[in-house]
């Protein structure tokens, strides 16, 4: 890691010890938008890391910008930043300007179809947007081409997922673009840098389950000695700690690979192997937590609430895994190992 | 907060010419019907195929040429033994003398044994065993009672080793024995010896396993004499040398290749076109395999850069092993078959021996339940 990456996360933590305590969580979960938490990312730039500096970024590396969302899943951050950053990164690379303001995107909900071939106006229903209740503006994408359309007012459906962030619906008819434009692919590639974004932020909330754990484990006295010191406690940490460095090193792999654009192979390998981490990772550290890590009140739940949503959103493993499989079915079983070395 | 960082290996041009050539060199050697790809490439012996590959400068790669080595970097190293995991090729004769045995003699041994040694070891015509578990001692190897007493101009060794693989056919054993009584740190005390086989004083017996196969055996030794200059480091090192370097020896691809020549015959056995639950599984296998390399090649680089990254070590052997474990038990689902004795290339042969070896995956070069042990007091829990 370099100095300019620890800054950025030394910036992240500073930021969310000082906005992002429990009760803004809360009341975030309860529906209010956290405008100071928010406005803090944005002055350091963080909302825009992703973007290349042409189109108004902070001039850091994609993977930079993965590095400062990760770290944003550690501490559970209650707002749309990885939407942000890929709402960008659609527009950056269709060659539209960027809207200031949280962006979310849509559709992401696989059956969900826009039809914005016109590319004045578009249609279709789309479900589960995130924060959709929050932004300002939705990057929207069809099979090769994207928009902008602005969301204020928005009067549809709000759901929350299991982590109570906000997934609202919305039904556009011949709903005016402020901006459109070709991007081969669009849709395909929304919903890869949405597995990526997904991806990156599991590794980061595991991460914060494991330390939750091992401070937990280190704390927790029972039968007179911490839980830590028994071996069955220290063989289920050592568990999920394997979970955490997998998803850690998948991640990453994933990031790497996709810095212009998301590398299909890699972030599937990611969504598949993170998304089941994320899972059994989570087990643990509740099984680890017992009783106390049930409760509202213990912080644990702000992370495991997380890994079951995400896990579930933007394809789950069974629709990643199947992808790779049929794939590689479909290349044959000599055409793997090339591929896994790239030679 | 417990980071674990996995940083990417950008292999040198190098290396990915040297990739070409290995694959190269075993499509030649499987054409000429040299080898077929073997269910469990590091335990086939085959000193044909290591002469070989010590001609091609594939065995001691890191060491320095007047040792007979080629002073490539470990980046190379690595994926030449992947490459030839994955090609399936018959490297049990030279792994262990390459990946272990030579390495320890040429950071701790004499000079004679230097001399004597490595040139031969690198020209893949000389073998070794590794002598650390006896009857009484396994995972406890702090607990190994075989003896080894100063006597003149050298060491008289007394004891049984144990699962003492290919003993039958290897020339040397490094053998950990202790030279000083058991006392409080139960560490000390310990050192190794290079024993030369098939000389007075030392018996090889076979020891069968459960498919019946022989690449066990026990060793016992009686009043065998070593020389001074055949000890490995100095008298009472031998336990730092045992848990600490060859800790990093747990996060090799041979950690998680084990049957991936039965993911490959599953693969073309359910078709370029499987069905739901078969497409599923094989890309979650390959989402498996592609972090385990990713995660056993950083773990190459930290070695290459000079870090200690025992505790990363661990987390590869441990999901790694895993993964190969689980191979067997997911396909067997889905390609109904009843598992054969054989060693034949059928798929119901490639499955029945691959079932009958996965036990020793998690339990050889630590038990998982060890390596769990040592992420946990890498984590600070012990």
């Amino acid at each position: 890691m370099n100095g300019l990456q620890q800054d950025l996360l030394n910036t992240v933590d500073r930021i969310c010890a000082e906005h992002c305590p429990r009760t803004l969580r809360e009341s975030a979960e309860a529906g209010e938008w956290p405008a100071a938490l928010w406005r803090a990312l944005e002055e350091v730039g963080v909302t825009k890391a992703a973007l290349p500096e042409a189109a108004g970024g902070a001039g850091l590396e994609f993977g930079d910008a993965m590095l400062a969302l990760r770290r944003s899943a550690y501490h559970a951050v209650p707002v749309p930043l990885a939407e942000t950053m890929i709402a960008g990164r659609l527009l950056a690379a269709a060659g539209l300007q960027v809207p200031e303001g949280a962006l979310t995107i849509a559709p992401v909900v696989q059956s969900d179809v826009l039809d914005i071939k016109s590319k004045k106006t578009f249609s279709g229903e789309a479900r589960r947007i995130p924060w959709g209740n929050h932004c300002a503006h939705a990057v929207v994408a069809g099979e090769n081409e994207i928009g902008i359309v602005a969301l204020k007012g928005f009067t549809g459906l709000i759901e929350k997922n299991l982590a109570g962030e906000p997934r609202a619906h919305a039904s556009f008819n011949a709903a005016p673009l402020l901006a459109s434009g070709s991007l081969p692919g669009a849709r395909a590639r929304l919903e890869l840098e949405g597995a990526l974004v997904r991806s990156v932020q599991m590794a980061g909330a595991l991460e914060r389950a494991l330390a939750y754990s091992l401070q937990y484990a280190g704390e927790r006295v029972q039968f007179g000695r911490p839980i830590g010191k028994f071996q069955a406690v220290q063989h289920l940490l050592a568990v999920l700690a394997a979970q955490a460095a997998a998803s850690s090193a998948a991640a990453d792999a994933a990031v790497e690979a996709s810095a212009q654009a998301p590398d299909g192979f890699a972030v599937a390998v990611a969504k598949s192997r993170i998304g089941e981490a994320a899972g059994k990772g989570a087990e643990i550290a509740h099984q680890v937590h017992g009783a106390m890590g049930f409760t509202r009140e213990h912080n644990l739940h702000y992370s495991t609430r997380r890994l079951w949503s995400w896990r579930d959103e933007f394809g789950n493993e069974t629709y990643w895994q199947s992808r790779l499989g049929r794939e590689i079915a479909a290349r044959g079983a000599d055409a793997l190992w090339p591929m896994l070395t790239g030679l | 907060m417990h980071e674990f960082r996995f940083e990417p290996v950008r292999l040198p041009a190098a290396a990915e010419e040297l990739r070409r050539e290995v694959r190269d060199f075993l499509a030649a050697e499987q054409a000429s019907g040299a080898f077929t790809p073997s269910r469990n490439s590091w335990n086939s012996f085959d000193p044909g195929f290591s002469r070989k590959c010590g001609e091609r400068g594939y065995i001691g790669m890191r060491w320095p040429k007047n040792y007979g080595g080629h002073e490539r970097s470990a980046l190379e190293r690595y994926v030449v033994t992947e490459e030839m995991l994955a090609g399936g090729a018959p490297v049990g004769a030279h792994w262990i003398a390459d990946r272990q045995s030579g390495h320890q003699i040429l950071r701790h041994g004499s000079e004679r044994a230097r001399r004597e040694l490595l040139p031969r070891i690198a020209a893949g015509s000389c073998y070794f065993s590794i002598g650390m578990s006896e009857p009484d001692s396994g995972s406890d190897l702090s607990s190994v009672r075989t003896r080894a007493t100063k006597v003149e101009g050298g060491w008289k060794i007394n004891g049984t080793k144990v699962w003492t693989s290919n003993a039958h056919q290897t020339h040397y054993m490094i053998t950990l024995a202790r030279t000083a009584p058991k006392e409080e740190d139960r560490h000390a005390g310990l050192t190794q010896f290079i024993v030369e086989l098939g000389r007075p004083g030392v018996e090889v017996r076979p020891i069968h396993n459960l498919y019946g196969g022989h690449d066990f055996n026990q060793v016992i030794y009686d009043d065998y004499f070593v020389a001074d200059d055949m000890l490995i480091g100095e008298p009472g090192a031998g336990w730092s040398m045992v848990t600490g370097e060859l800790a990093f020896e747990r996060s090799g691809p041979d950690r998680f290749l084990s049957t991936y020549q039965l993911l490959l015959a599953s693969i073309r056995a359910l078709g370029p076109q499987p069905d739901d639950r078969a497409a599923n599984e094989i890309g979650r296998f390959v989402a498996h395999l592609a972090t385990l390399r990713r995660m056993s090649t950083s773990v190459a680089g930290m070695l290459d850069r000079g870090a200690q990254p025992a505790v990363e070590a661990a987390l590869v052997k441990d999901i790694g092993t895993a993964f190969e474990r689980e191979i067997p038990e997911v396909f067997r689902h889905l390609i109904a078959t009843e598992p054969t004795l054989g060693d034949g290339q059928s798929y119901a042969e490639l499955l029945g021996m691959t079932m009958l070896r996965a036990p020793g995956f998690t339990i050889r070069g630590g038990t998982r339940e060890i390596l769990r042990g040592m992420i946990a007091r890498g984590l600070g829990l012990r």
